[in-house]
């Protein structure tokens, strides 16, 4: 018997709590990771509830919320403050602690040594230290909302100078601080997992797997992780700089004469746009930190379920990689009004605008891969499919947003509601759904109803595009981004009938994620069996083991790579799929 | 059922897939030997990690020296003593490497105890230079300047802590008689590290008295 048949074998006697809490299997971490990612979206998106609820009924009286939010709706309406608050939290455990985490957390943590044919990661217990750091940051920001002066207030891109004196608003006190511990304990936890991401792709795939036969997922994760290992250090420097700023008395991003609430300001020195640059430079970084990998994944589905391979894998690869260096030069598109100099503006919309040329080369591809096939509609096909619609969608406004020109005019309103919540939400959401439908039996051993989850795609197909798309027009009609009552302007009244419809939408997408999660829970005990390692006829190394996957992932010999992942209808092939195991002399014999 | 194929066979030109599958001819190796270790890899996303950490800091540190509101400290005189010392850890450190690598393990401790020590006196240096500033009157708050120089030689000085932890474990190891001359890995990552930590030593340092 092999070595590493001994230590696949090795694995198995564990007790329950190190085998499925304090674990270092790398599937383990990864569901942990997904499960509380959900957790906080939940969380999160109770959040934009009650933000859509405010923006539909700005003046309207409800007892009810009185009763149940006793100080947020002292007298019967939503208070500004904790309006802005709503916004503030929805978007940083959007951002950071449902699609960073679940995307590269879950997803990279489950998907890395099962699809590259290796037992676990190169550093499990930093593995598990990643996720343990990851929980904190979680209970820590979780826990900002219930500060007695109320949660933090500056958006998640935490502007300062308002983020860096506690004296700004009743949340930039204790809320901000905790924002900013949560802030660093999530970068911290997201650099642990990076570096295990690398070394273990770079380092660990098994026999015959070249980079160009790794899977586009495992490519997607592998450039994530080296734009989180680049981006998120300097995020950390900017939350130690304005630590400081807030608890030790220093003035990096505090100008001098600054006035708040009437008092002059003791600080003096610093500059208000250093924390912009600092934070843009991992900003924009971190949109692609978040839909690389739902691309990665998305491309290997929308595959599975077209039955054909990828339309131009190499370009897909370079595609991916021109993106993350590209989101490096382009952060000053956040900043287009910021008095920057026009010259510097027109620099940095050509370099914006540059980013299309991938995206476009990856929407073509993914289209090329659709055209003429015959598509197998299951929920995962569905999302996946759903995944390029949206980025399309959200990536065309981008162009506008792109430009200086236009920017300008459409800075800080609806029309970038809409762009960043498309493109950068609701695509990486439906390529996190595609996954989880898809690698479900993997995970669990069982299906997750399909019938249900059809339902749950059309509900959420429709319900996004029905908040998200009237949103442009709200934008182009000039309603605010952070506004908390737009009937307050005149000429924000007649298109307070859409702010309703996209409420009523937004209930009823909210709604369809009650049919996900009760599908997703109920099918882990009670959902039909998979029987067959390989029930979607995929190619992968993670099909060839049985579901759900066992500690050591492979229970012989480790697996031999002969092929690409995406040897979907040969010709002159038997079977329309051929695993990435077979050998290449069974294919040619014919 | 009939596949996808054979439906159009002759209508369609199938896809090509890379030259290869993308691979050599799948009894290779090509795909599985990596030519550097894991630790390796390992510590050189560690060390971009920290350096992209000084970057961005260095950064907002130039942006705000450009301002007219800048105020220059006087470095502590402390720190062209440390600077040698760090230097000589290095020195230590490199010469315990290549101890081992002759296989004469009673040289690499010695050379290892004594540029961990090195280490140490740096960071206790580091620490006196802090108390030389704050008697001259110099705190966190004082200028932009002095903000930046706690910060930077503090998150500098931790990083170097990790390091010093770093190699009284490898110490351990080498108490032990683990390390060999065709094995001691752990020795190898420790002195990339070092070396960085001491390369970005002299880049603040150099960073502090320019303004």
């Amino acid at each position: 018997m092999s070595e590493s048949h001994a230590a696949a074998h090795g694995h198995h006697e564990l007790g329950f709590i190190r085998k499925y809490i304090f674990s270092t299997d790398h599937k383990i971490i990864g569901l942990q990771y997904m499960i509380t990612a959900m957790a906080m979206a939940v969380v999160g998106g109770l959040l934009s509830m009650l933000m859509r609820y405010q923006l539909a009924w700005p003046t309207t009286l409800s007892p009810n919320m009185a009763k149940l939010f006793p100080t947020a709706f002292a007298g019967g309406i939503m208070a500004p403050e904790f309006y802005i608050s709503l916004v503030t939290m929805h978007g940083t455990i959007m951002v950071f602690f449902l699609f960073t985490a679940v995307l590269t957390g879950g997803f990279g943590n489950f998907l890395i040594p099962l699809q590259i044919g290796a037992r676990d990661m190169a550093f499990p217990f930093l593995n598990a230290l990643s996720y343990w750091i990851f929980l904190v940051s979680c209970v820590v920001i979780f826990s900002a909302l219930f500060v007695t002066t109320g949660a933090p207030m500056g958006g998640w891109t935490s502007y300062a100078p308002l983020s860096a004196l506690p004296a700004a608003a009743p949340g930039q006190g204790t809320g901000v601080t905790l924002w900013v511990i949560a802030i660093a304990l999530f970068s911290a936890s997201g650099l642990m997992g990076g570096l295990n991401y690398i070394t273990t792709i770079l380092t660990m795939r098994t026999r015959g797997l070249s980079m160009m036969r790794l899977p586009l997922t495992q490519w997607s994760l592998l450039i994530t992780s080296v734009l989180g290992l680049l981006a998120f250090p300097v995020l950390l420097g900017a939350a130690i700089l304005l630590m400081f700023d807030r608890v030790g008395g220093t003035s990096f991003f505090v100008p001098a004469g600054v006035i708040m609430n009437g008092i002059a300001v003791d600080h003096s020195g610093g500059h208000p746009l250093l924390w912009q640059h600092l934070f843009w430079f991992f900003g924009h970084p971190e949109v692609y930190i978040v839909v690389l990998p739902a691309m990665g994944m998305a491309s290997d589905i929308l595959s599975t379920f077209c039955r054909k391979p990828i339309f131009s894998y190499r370009m897909m690869v370079y595609s991916m990689v021109s993106i993350a260096a590209l989101s490096f030069i382009v952060w000053g598109h956040h900043m287009f009004v910021s008095g920057m100099n026009p010259f510097l503006g027109s620099v940095f919309t050509l370099t914006t605008l540059l980013i299309a040329v991938p995206s476009a080369v990856k929407t073509f591809n993914w289209l090329g891969t659709v055209w003429g096939a015959r598509i197998r509609f299951t929920a995962a096909g569905l999302f996946s499919i759903g995944f390029v619609s949206m980025f399309v969608s959200g990536g065309l406004s981008g162009i506008f947003l792109g430009t200086s020109a236009a920017d300008i005019q459409l800075q800080d309103t609806y029309f970038v509601v809409a762009h960043f919540h498309l493109v950068m939400a609701i695509a990486p959401l439906f390529a996190a759904f595609a996954g989880l439908y898809f690698w479900f039996p993997k995970m669990f051993g069982r299906f997750m109803n399909e019938g249900l989850g059809k339902l749950h795609f059309w509900l959420t197909f429709i319900g996004a595009y029905c908040v998200f798309f009237p949103m442009h027009i709200l934008g182009i009609g000039g309603q605010m981004r952070r506004i908390y009552d737009p009937t307050q302007y005149t000429f924000l009244i007649p298109q307070q009938p859409v702010n309703v419809f996209i409420t009523y939408s937004a209930f009823v997408l909210g709604a369809a994620q009650i049919i996900f999660i009760l599908n997703f829970f109920v099918s882990i005990f009670a959902g039909k069996r998979a029987m067959e390692n390989n029930p979607w006829q995929a190619t992968t190394l993670e099909w060839t083991v049985p579901c759900p996957t066992g500690h050591g992932n492979f229970p012989e010999e480790l697996p031999v790579v002969y092929r690409w992942p995406f040897d979907y209808s040969v010709p002159g092939e038997k079977e329309d799929f051929v695993p990435q195991s077979v050998p290449a002399t069974v294919m040619t014999k014919h | 059922m009939p596949t996808l194929v054979e439906e159009r066979k002759g209508t369609v030109l199938p896809p090509t897939p890379p030259v290869n599958y993308g691979g050599g001819d799948g009894s290779s190796d090509s795909g599985s030997s990596f030519p550097i270790s894991k630790g390796q890899v390992g510590i050189w996303i560690l060390v971009t990690a920290i350096i992209m950490l000084f970057a961005g800091l260095s950064s907002a540190y130039i942006v705000l020296r450009g301002m007219p509101t800048w105020q220059g400290i006087e470095m502590p005189s402390l720190l062209w003593p440390n600077t040698a010392i760090l230097l000589m850890s290095s020195v230590a450190i490199e010469l315990s490497r290549r101890s081992i690598r002759r296989n004469d393990p009673q040289s690499m401790k010695r050379w290892l105890g004594l540029g961990g020590l090195l280490g140490l006196a740096f960071l206790i240096g580091q620490v006196a230079a802090w108390k030389q500033l704050v008697n001259a009157g110099v705190y966190v708050p004082s200028t932009i300047q002095s903000g930046f120089f706690y910060i930077l030689t503090g998150l500098h000085g931790l990083h170097l802590f990790g390091g010093v932890v770093a190699l009284s474990v490898v110490m351990g190891m080498a108490m032990k008689n683990r390390l060999s001359a065709f094995s001691h890995e752990p020795l190898k990552l420790c002195a990339a590290y070092w070396h960085v930590m001491d390369g970005l030593w002299l880049y603040l340092f150099l960073l502090l008295l320019l303004s």
